[in-house]
């Protein structure tokens, strides 16, 4: 893994959480929308919180299909699992929303479990190369092998 | 009934977005790295070759009902317990997605890390 593909991870960390936070920000100006008034969503384009959060989803979204370009997909979703702390402090301290101590100890449980996973490799090694050894010495060639392919 | 529709509005976003996801990892996959591709043949040349892939299309069809289940989701309930939810959840469906269709390793490594993450899910509940 190169500092490049690092800085990626934690695009894909930052924006998702910044933005989601951007949109609940937003829908709360907007209200509840019902079923039956369904021009609520349009309405909803039209709030700058939603907005920001929809730019910020789109550098999420960005960072997130390189990523996947060069690593598995059980992976990338667990390497940037940081986003759901960020999410709570985001919740907590700005949003002021009520974060219970289960809920804190469940993310903490959630980073925990995906933060276990991201410590393996990041790419299902070809047939060739099923070794641990020659996964973790050649994982940057074989994404850029199984890329190409 | 809020609750329940929050939690509706969660399951439809995971059942998207694990389709979502699948779809795009196999078509960025077949693009190749991004970074090497850049280098050698410009930015352009990556991004049509993005946009053109039929299964990126399919993605993100399912990628955009996420977003509008996410939207409803937002509107019904807090982020802290909708945006980590839907996540870890979009998480254990990927392992099991990527492993039947994507052909990942799916090691012990990372059935144990499903099983802190349904742990986490379960109390996010509450």
């Amino acid at each position: 893994m190169t500092f490049r593909k690092y800085l990626v991870l934690v695009g894909v960390a930052v924006f998702g959480s910044v933005g989601d936070s951007l949109l609940s920000r937003g829908m709360k100006d907007i209200g509840t929308i019902s079923l039956t008034h369904l021009q609520s969503l349009i309405v909803a384009l039209s709030n700058l919180w939603v907005v920001s959060g929809i730019l910020l989803l789109i550098g999420f979204f960005a960072a997130y299909m390189t990523a996947l370009s060069w690593a598995d997909l059980t992976y990338v979703l667990p390497a940037t699992s940081i986003g759901y702390v960020i999410i709570a402090l985001i919740a907590k301290f700005v949003l002021h929303e009520q974060v219970t101590t289960a809920r804190w100890i469940g993310i903490l449980l959630i980073t925990s479990g995906v933060g276990f996973v991201a410590g393996g490799p990041a790419l299902t090694p070809l047939p060739e190369h099923s070794s641990p050894e020659s996964e973790q010495a050649h994982e940057p060639e074989l994404a850029s092998a199984r890329g190409n392919s | 009934m809020k609750h329940a529709y929050t939690w509706a509005a969660i399951l439809l976003m995971v059942t998207a977005s694990v389709t979502g996801d699948v779809l795009l990892s196999k078509a960025m996959k077949q693009v190749g790295d991004v970074g090497d591709l850049w280098k050698s043949h410009g930015i352009f040349h990556v991004i049509g070759n993005v946009l053109r892939h039929p299964l990126f299309a399919l993605g993100i069809v399912a990628m955009t009902i996420a977003f509008f289940a996410l939207l409803f989701g937002l509107s019904w309930g807090d982020v802290s317990l909708i945006a980590p939810a839907s996540a870890s959840l979009t998480f254990v469906g990927n392992m099991i997605a990527a492993k039947l269709f994507l052909h990942e390793r799916v090691d012990r490594r990372r059935c144990i890390a499903v099983a802190f993450v349904a742990c986490g899910v379960a109390l996010l509940a509450f």
